[in-house]
């Protein structure tokens, strides 16, 4: 391992070190930003993480438009799980205007969640896969994947940006059929699971290269804000979804998954039982669902949507943890102030320029997709 | 750069150096100065059809997620979309690739990355505006911080519309990018040099810090 | 004991930890959100140590984030540190009024590790100065930014977009109340 303390701060001048940038254009699914790395040899001696590439001002164009105006803006915050952003949302728009929403739309909304979790984690897996040399997994994955999307497409009409869940409840009831199409899907990507612990999870290679990488230390969590899968791979039982049950996860059956260490490899298991943790959510849902009844609360003309003042902020446990809307609002038909906390804020800059010193330069994107940074979330 | 020689009309003393005023003395020294030159056709047309058809059927894509877009490039490139049966298929850095896909907005601070990845492929090359935002700004037409048209500060070959558009919307435009690049249409890079001032311009105009070299070989 | 019962003994901690802040602090104003959300309001010089109580004694290890919030009108900046209490599961909401002119305000990098990331960004979008936070004066997410900070509310989007983005000719931009009002509701009126 490399040993930092050897070199002082006045040595970096001399030449000896190469300065490295890593991204924004870098292929694999670190997203679009970049690591200023300073290396010795392999090894980073230093990094900085530069964000902003993404940057839309997002709290800025909320502010300028109506309530209903925001509810397509906000999906576009981020792009592989956008139905969080729809939830929260909604959630703190009901919250402050007192909007009660029907149950069945509690559950249409639990399920498009935890099929958007499963999505997501689709596509992390890949990555995760892919950065450390198994391209062959991030096909299979993305694949079926794709076959998620399908469903969203039937559930919602959109591939991408949904658009469903609305201040109110939702857009639309589950088409015919959905349940058994939906299942069928789900027993697909159970068997793909098994495959790929059969050839990622236990290959030999993967386990040389992510065991031990970017362990992060118990005692790190709490000064580093650190949340989700990240924290709960170094044995804390923290979940929101557990802790301040939103929507029906008290009705749901599911154990908070935790492990003992939380190095790449740890951190990549413990999101893989989460993935059978979603599809076993799925199954409940679509078995104890209600299926009749309404599905949106019946609201006041949109045009004339002034929400009372107040102010609040609610959270839900999204697959990298949690995930935050504050909003301020004083009584007229525009919002005063939101803002978005997401939890890649913290994993991406500060957890990420400590852990990736010391590391060898071939495993930085490893180590920066086994955090599941995104930047949109950071900057906005 | 044979035929430059060959040809009167573009010599090369007559050529203006680039300022590069953004850069450091030090670092004025280390990039070229030279402004870049078109491409000129081959003087048989035959040879030249012969080239575009090469050049449709092996379009490297520059592996830059610059936007939300490159979400949609995922499913493309793997096995259900496939793209690599049309020759698609993604490359890791600026110098192997033809084709760069700006994948939905581009902010201030990535279109000089856009402008830099750009700037240093090699011709043939082409640009394919990926969504709504590259081509008025669509959703974000008001936000401070992302530019509204595309073709301003670099030359769009092809636009895909949509929010976000659908895997089969960019097959679509590929099968469309071929077509063009075989007639012949596909004159984005000859446009750059032709109105490199104007370009650089509009781009200096939005990118305050300019710290990079003029034009990136 | 279930969800309900927990959360009734949360609540109950919600409320007297409220008065043991209003005691101990001076927390001028008390604003009970929901059940497990609170918003409390410190003077500007007290909030290091109310902080520093909340995380050591309290158990709110947990920094969810920093916000701001630009009242213009009234002239000040209202900051807001969300923490989270684990055991309990409750949130508090920590606000601190400065003024607009010249804004700065006392770091927290030394209580929160990340606490730095959240100044960086309110440095550059608010101009709020933190003194001694590492690395506040760089660019954080803008990149050569010549104007004023861009989420203060006199910044207008629209007008600098306009100045310095070109525009497509084609674009037409309706207004939404009236499109939906003739498209949508035309039997409604100006209703």
């Amino acid at each position: 391992m490399f040993d930092l303390k050897r070199y002082s701060e006045a040595e970096l001048e001399s030449g000896k070190f190469t300065k490295l940038w890593h991204g924004p254009q870098h292929p694999g699914i670190t997203g679009n930003m970049s690591l200023e790395l300073t290396l010795s040899g392999d090894d980073v001696v230093e990094c900085k993480t530069h964000v902003g590439y993404l940057h839309r001002g997002f709290e800025k164009l909320m502010e300028r438009r109506t309530y209903i105006q925001n509810f397509p803006v906000v999906c576009r915050i981020a792009v592989p799980e956008p139905t969080f952003n729809e939830y929260m949302y909604a959630a703190a728009v009901e919250e402050l205007a007192g909007i009660e929403v029907p149950e069945r739309a509690e559950w249409l909304r639990c399920l498009n969640l935890e099929m958007m979790r499963l999505a997501s984690f689709l596509m992390w897996l890949g990555g995760a896969c892919g950065s450390f040399g198994m391209s062959t997994v991030y096909q299979w994955t993305v694949t079926h994947r794709d076959y998620m999307l399908d469903l969203f497409e039937e559930m919602t009409g959109a591939r991408i940006y949904h658009m469903y869940i609305s201040p109110g409840g939702v857009r639309a009831p589950l088409p015919d059929g959905f349940s058994e199409r939906a299942l069928s899907v789900m027993n697909g990507i159970e068997k793909l699971l098994y495959e790929i612990e059969r050839v990622a999870l236990n290959n030999h290679i993967f386990k040389m290269r992510s065991q031990d990488l970017g362990i992060i230390d118990p005692e790190m969590v709490d000064p580093y804000g650190i949340v989700g899968p990240n924290a709960r791979a170094c044995g804390f039982k923290r979940d929101v979804r557990k802790d301040a049950p939103y929507l029906v996860y008290d009705q749901l059956d599911f154990e908070v998954i935790t492990a003992d260490k939380s190095d790449a490899y740890t951190r990549t298991l413990v999101r893989y039982q989460e993935m059978h943790q979603c599809i076993s959510l799925i199954r409940q849902m679509l078995e104890q669902m209600p299926t009749k009844g309404s599905f949106h609360a019946d609201l006041p003309n949109v045009l004339h949507w002034k929400i009372p003042a107040g102010q609040t902020y609610v959270k839900s446990e999204c697959t990298r943890g949690e995930y935050g809307y504050f909003l301020v609002s004083d009584g007229s038909e525009y919002l005063r102030r939101v803002t978005i906390r997401g939890p890649s804020y913290t994993h991406a800059i500060a957890v990420m320029e400590k852990l990736v010193v010391g590391v060898n330069i071939a495993d930085v994107a490893g180590l920066m997709v086994s955090l599941h940074t995104y930047p949109p979330e950071i900057e906005r | 750069m044979n035929k430059q020689d060959k040809n009167p009309g573009n010599n090369r003393e007559n050529l203006i150096k680039l300022e590069n005023a953004g850069l450091t003395a030090e670092e004025q020294q280390l990039f070229c100065d030279a402004v870049p030159v078109p491409y000129e056709p081959y003087s048989l047309e035959f040879v030249e059809r012969f080239h575009n058809w090469i050049r449709a059927n092996s379009l490297w894509v520059l592996a830059f997620g610059t936007g939300c877009g490159a979400i949609e490039l995922n499913p493309l490139m793997t096995s259900r979309f496939d793209a690599n049966r049309f020759g698609v298929m993604m490359r890791p850095t600026p110098r192997q690739a033809s084709v760069l896909i700006v994948a939905g907005y581009s902010s201030v601070k990535t279109l000089k990355r856009i402008i830099r990845s750009y700037e240093q492929m090699q011709g043939p090359k082409f640009v394919i505006g990926l969504g709504i935002c590259t081509i008025n700004g669509g959703m974000y037409y008001d936000s401070y911080n992302t530019i509204n048209c595309l073709d301003r500060y670099i030359p769009v070959d092809l636009y895909i519309t949509g929010c976000m558009p659908r895997p089969e919307a960019l097959l679509a435009g590929f099968m469309e990018l071929k077509r063009k690049i075989k007639a012949g249409e596909c004159d984005g890079a000859n446009r750059y040099v032709k109105d490199f001032d104007w370009y650089k311009a509009n781009q200096k105009k939005v990118i305050k810090k300019w710290d990079m070299p003029d034009y990136n070989w | 004991m279930g969800y309900a019962g927990l959360q009734l003994v949360n609540t109950m901690f919600m409320q007297e930890l409220c008065e043991r802040m209003t005691r101990q602090f001076d927390c001028d104003q008390v604003m009970h959100q929901k059940d497990d959300l609170s918003f409390l309001r410190v003077d500007r010089d007290r909030l290091e140590s109310a902080l520093m109580y909340l995380k050591t004694h309290e158990g709110f290890v947990h920094l969810s984030f920093v916000t701001v919030i630009d009242y213009i009108e009234d002239g000040f900046f209202r900051l807001n540190y969300m923490l989270y209490n684990y055991d309990k599961a409750t949130n508090i909401g920590v606000q601190v009024d400065i003024t607009r002119e010249n804004p700065s305000m006392h770091s927290i990098h030394h209580l929160w590790a990340q606490g730095w990331t959240y100044q960086r960004e309110l440095k550059e979008m608010y101009g709020i100065d933190f003194p001694g936070s590492p690395r506040v004066d760089e660019e954080f997410v803008l990149e050569g930014w010549d104007g004023i900070p861009p989420m203060l509310r006199e910044f207008d989007t629209a007008k600098f977009c306009e100045d310095r983005f070109a525009k497509r000719d084609g674009r037409e931009s309706q207004d939404i109340k009236q499109t939906m009002r003739d498209n949508l509701y035309p039997e409604r009126g100006e209703s």
